[in-house]
């Protein structure tokens, strides 16, 4: 069941959240795109954020993995702003935006290990096999330049399987994936849910996701 | 984790990468090359004068080809992505852009020295005169890359970054091209080097310390 952010009991719960939002403001081009937003976010929470083209889903999204600052507010991870514990949270945190962060002249297999020593990978994590568990098998030595759009998605969703992040955030995860692309992010999601994770996500397509606690965030 | 297990990794992807864009990697050697000489053509067969402006016109053309390099620095990185992902790692950020910066001068700046002996030959330089303008290229080119960084860095946002790159970095690449070219003149004319020598390992141990730094916050500003 999806549960309106506004509707969840911000004082009661920020003691206990691990992930949390203050007071939000965010103004681009002059123009206010959201402001005095706060939110709490639990272990096994899923935050899907709504909102019409512009309404500032993907400044939220990069305001909330610290690589744009809000006007005001604060984004706290276990308990301490990200800007004062920046190498911890980002150790914990994994980012898949708009575009994959794969670099094109690379294989999959390149990109993958380039991720594993830049942020760090999860103990036992076989890069080949993690490119078969995205549906990449057969494709690891062939360079990012010749993927399709989808495939490249999917090597963005084997870097988030690679890493040992409890925190995912995710700018449209189903951009240009087929229907079997869909259902796997709809796996990876409720698996890395299931497992205690953290994940917020935008999305236009409507994906129905069994977790602990499915919350929707809508910007007008 | 280690930090400089992260530093070597971006510095061997970035030559990986490098090593696959083959066009683009000669780009600034052949442009270097093409600069310096087009001069003997252009002012005719004339030894001593072209060995006495051989310093600074080759110089200018290390200058100019750094410079033109310097634009696509970031550029690739910012648009697949992989620019925020190096922001969002838990390595220091100024470390990881030592390493690029780094890669940029093996990439552009290496080969540059070691193309210059020819071009030497070719401007009629004397052998003692291009041993100088080596270690003054070898002292100055890397502080090229350093700088040049960071205008990068704060231009990778700009659509249309070129001419701004330039405004910005000009400035700070005089003082090299200063000294650079004025230790080969000081060589000539019988005066001492090492103050200028000197002066110039000051600026490469300056920024090399200090750029990094100054790249990552401005990193931070464009990328957000």
């Amino acid at each position: 069941m999806l549960i309106p952010v506004h509707q969840t009991d911000a004082a009661s719960e920020s003691s206990r959240a691990l992930f949390s939002a203050h007071s939000l403001t965010c103004i681009r081009d002059d123009r206010v795109l959201f402001e005095g937003l706060s939110f709490n976010l639990r272990p096994g929470d899923l935050l899907q954020i709504d909102g019409a083209n512009g309404s500032g889903k993907s400044s939220l999204l990069r305001i909330l993995c610290g690589l744009l600052w809000p006007e005001e507010g604060e984004v706290r991870w276990s308990g301490k702003d990200i800007r004062d514990a920046r190498q911890e949270y980002q150790a914990d945190m994994a980012y898949l935006g708009h575009v994959c962060g794969v670099a094109n002249e690379l294989t999959g297999l390149e990109n993958l290990a380039w991720f594993a020593r830049l942020h760090s990978a999860r103990p036992g994590s076989r890069p080949m096999d993690l490119l078969a568990s995205v549906g990449l098998a057969g494709f690891e030595q062939t360079p990012v330049r010749r993927f399709s759009a989808g495939q490249r998605r999917r090597l963005g969703l084997a870097r988030l399987l690679l890493s040992p992040a409890r925190i995912w955030i995710l700018d449209e995860p189903l951009t240009s994936l087929d229907v079997q692309g869909v259902e796997l992010v709809r796996a990876m999601l409720m698996a890395h849910c299931g497992k205690g994770g953290l994940v917020i996500l935008s999305t236009h397509q409507p994906i129905l996701i069994e977790c602990p606690r499915h919350l929707q965030l809508c910007l007008s | 984790m280690d930090a400089s297990l992260a530093f070597f990794s971006v510095l061997k992807r970035d030559l990986q990468i490098a090593g696959r864009r083959r066009a683009e990697l000669a780009n600034p050697m052949v442009f270097y090359a093409i600069v310096v000489s087009l001069f003997p053509l252009a002012l005719g067969a004339e030894p001593a004068l072209l060995a006495r402006i051989a310093p600074g016109v080759i110089w200018v053309g290390a200058l100019l080809s750094a410079l033109l390099s310097m634009e696509g620095g970031f550029r690739s990185d910012y648009d697949d992505g992989s620019l925020e992902q190096l922001l969002l790692s838990p390595h220091p950020l100024p470390m990881l852009v030592a390493a690029k910066t780094w890669a940029h001068w093996l990439i552009s700046g290496l080969p540059m020295l070691l193309a210059t002996p020819v071009l030497a030959i070719l401007m009629g330089l004397p052998f003692a005169s291009t041993l100088l303008l080596l270690v003054s290229l070898l002292l100055g080119t890397p502080v090229l890359s350093l700088m040049g960084t960071v205008g990068a860095a704060f231009t990778v946002g700009l659509r249309r970054g070129g001419v701004v790159l330039s405004l910005i970095l000009l400035p700070l690449y005089v003082p090299v091209l200063i000294f650079g070219a004025g230790v080969v003149s000081y060589g000539v004319d019988g005066l001492p080097v090492t103050p200028l020598l000197y002066l110039m390992a000051a600026i490469l141990v300056l920024s090399t310390v200090l750029a990094p730094f100054a790249a990552a916050a401005a990193l931070r500003v464009s990328v957000g």
